[in-house]
């Protein structure tokens, strides 16, 4: 998933944010326009706590210091230097992990997925969403700071998907998360197979079809990119712009990631050698039928974002779905995360689903990645948020309790140094648990409910 | 889970072989007789103080002795079984489990029939499938009796009736109790599944009038037979329920106000903006059968809340969990997961372990079976590695009528 180029400019920005840390004016280096306004100048510290860095073990009495938006040190009490400045807050009793990363979400009240075509790699889901919408601060009291945000569904290829990170903010621009140097890429692509973009033309009817309509369309999107290298040579051969070949070509580029919704285990198969055909990069989502082709996926080294649902069924191809399939990618060595796919399940509960892996045999550490550091790793974004260390987004959460209890509950969520949920707010309290118009107008249009029966 | 299906047949035919024998050549009447004493590290009750190191022996099926592991000598003719915890069987006080399957296509959705919008004539008997997966998944995770029938979205569905989760295959074998309410729902979900009505209010009016004439055909001596008729005469009389959805103030308020008019004995369910009508749900003296805790918030239910169980609680009103309908994924929800968020948001646990099985028992009026764990009653149990609410505990056996229904490998 992350080649070398990637790791080593990782390594060069956080030694980058280190040095810069230390002398620069705050926030200079933010890309976020909102955050370099309320992000803190003086160090802050949370001690007493234990601390779950994911990228090491648990510190049971630990200290966290953040800056201008940055973490500046984690560690044990007495290994950290806590600067003479810094404002101390006693956390004595809580727990302090990264921020949640959810890796397949459909918050924010963006559109659906465009019925005029099964492909519509031109579509882009942040032309659509709500900044204001009350889905993010269910995803913030839920303690989710960063989010894959993705269109459809329904559709061989249903759009752009963005990144965002969930800061409080009035255009979807301050809330972007760029992976690329150029800032440009900030999304993957969202595609699928199996039932979920069969229907009447223009769709396809079978599956053989689907795959024939996207690797046409990849073949296509290879015969614009050798014209693109050609216009670079000679101007005189360059193509016209075509928004929908532009993305492609930055997915068989490696720049823009696929997001592959996929239950059945030969629909798994079919994503892995289209991906292998034109040699994309993609992450497996949802990935029902998952124990099944564990060891497959293991060996394709395409990650996989999973779902945890209550029950099997619901639809043919989710019959099988299991609280195992979690456990069985990790024993097969896949990289694993879960997601909400909200509306499909509630931000607020996001960790339950790693509880959920838990219950079924997977280790306490992978389940804690799985809703970190592995979802962040499948949006190029490891190197920026999903753990706690030095140079990382000041990205985190405090609960009351051990993360994976039913009991514990999200007390704060931190984003880029700055408190953007405190459940000892009266104000901000319902959005955790629900009330009275709490939540508005936050139908989630994006599944397409045809499957089921009206109720 | 072909393979397991195919298994559980196997099972099946093997148990029925072994029936058969033992009853040409006993001639008994109790044939399941076999004799488990649970050892329990904390044993719920459901109608005391939970027990440590609790002990429950099992005869016949049913349970003949309950108490402190010192005060109980266990034979050697008991199979001990243990657990961290045990509870007694959960009971999912509302679902369509049965009639609604697991493949959400139309050969397995029984729950909505969208012909007419009030059908009290519909039995839910005639549509249960006794082996669907559902029912089953829902079994090995500790529920042992379900309330089930024909589902929310029509002013008058059809019924429901309550069956255990094991202990047979058919509808005849599982079957507690046939008729137990009828179904009704106040509240936008009709509209969308039918022409007529097209409003709320025109629902109202629906069903005043479809009440109305069951009076008219109750104080008639001679009449042609009419199901649906005598099945609105039998709610009139009392003798089953009506188990109305109804989630926003206005949607509550009439069913109030309908109950008041006609005097049927009435069951709130769903109930998502109950904690703004704490006084009026407690007056008109209904219990509330609470929306699943992780009901989608949209729709009728956006106003939902985490709290509402322990709200209604704290008041005083009797609340129990549903599984309720899902027209999506999950197909079914599970009621002591549902119950899980509500004690992480202001239910005691004695009071969900309660709401769970006694409460629930009593409001579906099978108490004097199910629901707890005392001498005489059915032995339905449910085992943990844990607390029932973790996330991370796990179901390790299920008992039905003192039989080992579901064993964790």
């Amino acid at each position: 998933m992350i080649n070398r180029r990637i790791l080593w400019m990782a390594v060069v920005v956080i030694v980058m944010q280190l040095t810069a840390g230390l002398w620069m004016p705050a926030g200079s280096w933010l890309t976020g326009g909102l955050s370099e306004v309320w992000a803190q100048e003086k160090p802050l510290a949370f001690t007493g706590a234990e601390i779950v860095p994911v990228s090491g073990d648990p510190i049971a009495d630990g200290v966290l210091i953040v800056q201008n938006g940055k973490i500046l040190a984690v560690g044990a009490a007495g290994e950290v230097d806590i600067p003479r400045d810094a404002e101390v807050r006693d956390a004595s009793g809580y727990v302090i992990m990264p921020g949640l990363v959810d890796s397949h979400s459909h918050i924010g009240q963006g559109d659906g997925g465009d019925r005029s075509s099964a492909l519509h790699p031109d579509v882009r889901i942040m032309d659509t969403i709500r900044p204001d919408s009350d889905t993010f601060k269910k995803a913030i009291a839920g303690g989710i700071t960063t989010v894959n945000v993705m269109p459809g569904s329904g559709h061989l290829m249903s759009g752009q998907t963005v990144y965002l990170k969930l800061r409080p903010a009035n255009t979807i621009e301050d809330m972007l998360l760029y992976v690329d140097e150029e800032q440009t890429i900030y999304g993957g692509l969202k595609m699928a197979n199996g039932t979920n973009s069969l229907r009447n033309p223009p769709f396809p009817g079978t599956r053989g079809k689907s795959a024939a309509m996207v690797r046409s369309l990849y073949i296509k999107a290879q015969e614009y990119q050798k014209a693109l290298e050609a216009g670079a040579e000679d101007p005189s051969k360059m193509p016209k712009r075509d928004l929908q070949m532009e993305t492609l070509v930055e997915v068989l580029e490696g720049k823009r990631i696929v997001h592959n919704h996929t239950h059945r285990h030969d629909d798994i198969l079919t994503s892995i050698r289209l991906a292998e055909e034109f040699g994309y990069r993609m992450v497996l989502h949802h990935v029902s039928e998952a124990a099944y082709v564990a060891e497959e996926i293991a060996e394709s080294g395409f990650p996989a974002s999973i779902i945890v649902i209550d029950s099997p069924g619901g639809k043919h191809e989710a019959v099988n779905l299991k609280f195992e399939m979690g456990p069985a990618l990790e024993k097969a060595g896949a990289l694993v995360g879960y997601h909400t796919d909200d509306g499909i399940t509630d931000s607020r509960l996001f960790l339950r689903s790693a509880a959920f892996g838990v219950r079924a045999g997977m280790s306490r550490k992978t389940a804690i990645e799985a809703v970190t550091i592995a979802n962040a790793k499948m949006m190029d974004l490891g190197d920026r948020v999903g753990t706690l260390e030095p140079g990382k987004d000041a990205d985190f959460i405090l609960l009351n309790g051990d993360p994976l209890s039913t009991y514990t509950h999200v007390t704060e969520t931190w984003i880029e140094g700055n408190k953007v949920f405190d459940r000892n707010n009266e104000e901000q309290l319902p959005f955790a648990t629900g009330g009275p118009d709490v939540f508005r107008g936050t139908g989630y249009g994006h599944h397409d409910h045809d499957h089921g029966r009206a109720q | 889970m072909k393979k397991k299906w195919r298994s559980s047949l196997t099972v099946s035919v093997l148990t029925a072989i072994s029936v058969l024998f033992l009853a040409l050549s006993f001639g008994q009447e109790h044939l399941t007789a076999q004799s488990i004493a649970v050892e329990a590290g904390v044993l719920h009750t459901g109608v005391s103080e939970p027990i440590e190191n609790g002990v429950v022996l099992i005869e016949d099926g049913v349970i003949t002795a309950v108490g402190s592991a010192s005060d109980i000598s266990i034979g050697d003719q008991f199979e001990r079984l243990k657990a961290a915890v045990v509870t007694p069987g959960f009971i999912d006080a509302h679902s369509t489990v049965g009639l609604s399957g697991i493949y959400n296509v139309d050969a397995d959705q029984d729950q909505l029939e969208t012909s007419s919008a009030i059908q009290p004539e519909l039995r839910a008997i005639d549509a249960y499938n006794a082996r669907e997966e559902l029912v089953g998944y829902l079994r090995d995770l500790g529920i042992t009796t379900v309330h089930t029938g024909h589902g929310p979205g029509a002013v008058i569905s059809g019924q429901t009736m309550i069956v255990k989760t094991g202990g047979g295959d058919t509808i005849q074998e599982v079957l507690m109790d046939s008729v137990t309410a009828l179904a009704m729902t106040m509240g936008s979900a009709v509209r969308s599944n039918f022409d007529k009505p097209g409003t709320r209010s025109k629902a109202v009016a629906m069903l005043r009038q479809a009440l109305i004439d069951a009076q008219d055909y109750a104080s008639k001596e001679d009449k042609k037979r009419d199901l649906g008729k005598e099945a609105l005469q039998a709610l009139l009389e009392g003798e089953i329920t009506a188990l109305v959805t109804a989630h926003t103030v206005s949607d509550i308020t009439t069913a109030l106000r309908l109950q008041k008019e006609f005097g049927f004995p009435m069951m709130l369910d769903g109930a998502s903006e109950a904690y703004l009508l704490i006084d009026e749900i407690r007056e008109a003296g209904v219990p509330v059968i609470i929306h699943p805790s992780m009901i989608r918030t949209y729709g009728d239910a956006q106003s939902a809340s985490f709290t509402t169980a322990g709200v209604l609680a704290e008041a005083g009103i009797p609340v129990v969990f549903q599984s309720g309908y899902e027209a999506y994924v999950p197909k079914t929800r599970v009621v002591h997961f549902e119950a899980a968020i509500a004690v992480a948001n202001g239910l005691s646990h004695d009071q969900a372990i309660r709401s769970l099985t006694i409460d629930a028992a009593k409001l579906l009026g099978i108490d004097d079976k199910v629901g707890s764990v005392e001498i005489g009653k059915d032995a339905d149990l449910a085992l943990f590695d844990g607390d029932p609410f973790e996330y991370i505990t796990n179901t390790t056996a299920v008992i039905i009528n003192g039989e080992v229904v579901y064993r964790a490998e």
